[in-house]
């Protein structure tokens, strides 16, 4: 059963077209061998949630350098669990200023990663955190 | 060809190089250079040192010359800063148009000599604040407008004859462009005395910044009815600022954003010649171009003349233009936001100061300098003042304004153009065999040769071998703390009640009639602009407008490359 590899969906919520981080992101995780979807820019809540229940996914890595973060990551974790697929991991990482990582927390982001952190930090946390959904079961 | 060394002194040159290398492998056997490889933000192999033989090859008249004389590489005016400063124009917009127009008339008290407009992200895409997809987004990014009546508000008190405004706008161009036509009316100034730039530059947004609503063909058909509607209309107006910022922001290297950008010119050059029937020299005056002014200070200065030469090739050759005109690349440039911190965010105001003098030293016309803490926010006035203030003293204590093109005649300056300059021609070259640039994104070329270079430099930093101070050397544990502009609830409110009040009370009627005058015309294919001036000036909303737009052209979705 749990022999598939980790798939994490990298996505951009709203409007912004800032997607450096994105991408190389998405690039980074896959070169570490897991599996990765990229949305690309300009996705609404509804629709990265849709492709991520479609794609099966284990992490949904938020990326927004609008300042529209408190809108728009928690929303993604609410249609979540409307969908009741509230154990698929949500993270986030863009320009967010420090003193709105505890609203995001509290919201269900379990970890706000911003620029300048080390690919390998990112990686590290998704290993010790998030497992492959089947395995939970 | 006139060579720039007489063969006597390459000759000597060469021997005491070769006296002096031998001296310098002696004593790199014992203490060697602190690295194997030295290269530029771009991994361009830099050497140890330049002489004349680097330069051996130039011809002095055709790949130096003179300022204001064909190539260009010394700068497009005879006097350079000493005749006139670059325009000190410093991009901004926050919160709604009032917001906007206090802080465009505190700049302008400061010192500030031409405007420069953000817009929030739903204007930028062609959204309404009142559409699902704004939720969170107004006025964050810059400032929001849905209607004429907000335009008018941004502009109260700027006199449109005198002061030029630029707007960085893109997908909706050409309804931005129709408020600041109608405002101009209503202010009664005739439209050949207006002046600014709309960036109107959709080849780089498929490309880099991702700002785009219709496929590729329609997009070009939008560009080149505003350069056609320009040049009959609105003489004075830089119908497109070619940009190679939001390329470079991306990643790409220096000389991906000199080639892309150039190339991107030529496709709007050819698109207009050929769907409008135009002449080069009736439109090519106004086409100005947008660079980024990276951290990386000879590389950019070198960007800046290449370009500056190969375009005035291309221009007077390839498209056989007659006038010198249109053989100028008249660019704006700024400081590159990606070079910035958000550790130890006081260094940016260092960094921005480099950038800049470069922007200088390459001959820029006008200039934006970032504010430090634009990595968290939009800039507050006092850090927007520090970044103003970095222009003002560079101009006017440093000195380096005495003097046109200063750098030139360096060995390892002119031999960084002359690499630069081959090394963008390689890459024209390519998109050019792949039939284009319109050809070249859809196979995701350019997309592809940028992702991987932002992937390699991600990579360099990662393992230490390019140094970002504060943050992968030099690191404190301790915050700097810095004031952050925080745009509040009330400016989505506002908006949305104002938009519900322009709806409410404007002639309904009216407005449909514009908007199906506007479709006709879109799908008889005639030029949009007069039907568009007409739907702003009946109040018809900037969704509204483009929602037409999206009806008849369809709808344009992120491949997602990576």
């Amino acid at each position: 059963m749990a022999n598939r590899k980790l798939r994490i969906m990298v996505a951009k919520p709203g409007l912004d077209g800032h997607d450096r981080g994105a991408r190389i992101l998405a690039r980074f995780f896959r070169d570490s061998g897991y599996e990765v979807i990229y949305t690309g820019c300009h996705q609404t809540p509804e629709q990265i949630v849709e492709a991520a229940l479609q794609e099966d996914v284990d992490l949904i890595g938020l990326s927004c350098l609008s300042g529209a973060h408190k809108e728009l990551f928690p929303k993604v974790v609410k249609l979540l669990k409307e969908k009741g697929a509230d154990d698929i991991v949500v993270i986030g990482g863009g320009i967010i200023p420090e003193q709105d990582f505890q609203y995001l927390y509290d919201h269900g982001i379990k970890a706000v990663f911003t620029p300048g952190t080390p690919l390998e930090e990112i990686k590290k946390w998704i290993d010790e955190n998030v497992k492959v959904r089947e395995e939970l079961v | 060809m006139l060579k720039y060394f007489a063969e006597e002194l390459l000759n000597k040159c060469s021997s005491l190089r070769k006296k002096w290398e031998d001296e310098v492998k002696k004593l790199i056997a014992k203490r060697p250079e602190r690295k194997e490889r030295f290269s530029t933000v771009s991994d361009h192999e830099i050497k140890r040192l330049y002489t004349p033989e680097d330069i051996k090859d130039l011809d002095f008249e055709k790949d130096i010359g003179f300022p204001g004389q064909y190539p260009y590489t010394r700068g497009i005016h005879h006097t350079g800063y000493r005749g006139r400063i670059w325009t000190y124009r410093m991009f901004s917009g926050l919160g709604t148009a009032k917001d906007t127009n206090e802080r465009w008339h505190l700049l302008l008290k400061e010192g500030q000599t031409g405007l420069s407009t953000a817009f929030d992200f739903p204007t930028l895409m062609g959204y309404d604040s009142d559409s699902p997809r704004s939720a969170g987004e107004v006025g964050k990014c810059g400032v929001a407008i849905d209607t004429l009546e907000d335009f008018l508000v941004l502009v109260d008190g700027i006199p449109l004859g005198e002061v030029t405004t630029s707007m960085t706008i893109n997908p909706p161009a050409t309804v931005m462009w129709s408020m600041y036509i109608a405002c101009a009316k209503k202010q009664g100034v005739p439209l050949d005395k207006i002046g600014g730039t709309i960036q109107n530059d959709m080849l780089k947004e498929f490309i880099a910044q991702k700002t785009f609503m219709l496929p590729p063909e329609p997009s070009m058909k939008l560009i080149s009815d505003t350069i056609e509607f320009g040049t009959k209309y609105v003489p004075k107006w830089n119908t497109i600022s070619i940009s190679g910022y939001h390329i470079r922001e991306a990643g790409s290297t220096a000389v991906q954003e000199l080639a892309f950008t150039l190339r991107d010119g030529m496709e709007y050059v050819e698109h207009a010649m050929k769907t409008k029937k135009l002449d080069p020299d009736e439109f090519a005056p106004r086409l100005s171009f947008f660079f980024n002014s990276h951290i990386d200070f000879f590389e950019e200065i070198c960007k800046m003349r290449a370009a500056r030469k190969i375009w005035a090739h291309v221009m007077r050759y390839r498209y056989k233009a007659k006038n010198p005109r249109s053989w100028w690349m008249r660019f704006h440039t700024q400081t590159a936001g990606c070079s910035l911190t958000a550790q130890q965010p006081y260094n940016n105001v260092v960094r921005t100061a480099v950038e800049a003098l470069a922007a200088v030293l390459g001959g820029t016309q006008s200039l934006h300098t970032n504010s430090l803490d634009e990595v968290y926010c939009l800039p507050t006035e006092h850090a927007v003042q520090i970044a103003l203030r970095t222009q003002q003293i560079i101009a006017e204590e440093t000195g380096v304004a005495n003097t046109i093109d200063p750098l030139a005649g360096s060995y390892f300056v002119e031999k960084l153009t002359k690499e630069m300059e081959e090394a963008a021609w390689e890459y024209i070259e390519k998109i050019d065999n792949m039939g284009g640039m319109l050809a070249a994104i859809e196979q995701g070329y350019p997309q592809m040769e940028i992702a991987n270079a932002a992937y390699k430099f991600q990579q360099q930093v990662e393992n230490g071998e390019k140094v970002v101070v504060g943050v992968n050397k030099y690191v404190t544990e301790e915050l700097q703390e810095i004031p952050i502009l925080e745009i509040d609830e009330r400016v989505e409110k506002e908006q949305l009640k104002r938009l519900e009040e322009v709806k409410r009370r404007r002639d309904d009627k009216a407005v449909k009639k514009a908007l199906d005058n506007l479709r006709n015309a879109c799908k008889k294919d005639e030029n949009v602009m007069p039907y568009c001036i007409e739907a702003v000036e009946a109040l018809a909303t900037e969704q509204e407008i483009c929602d037409v737009y999206r009806e008849v052209y369809g709808v344009y979705r992120d491949p997602g490359f990576f």
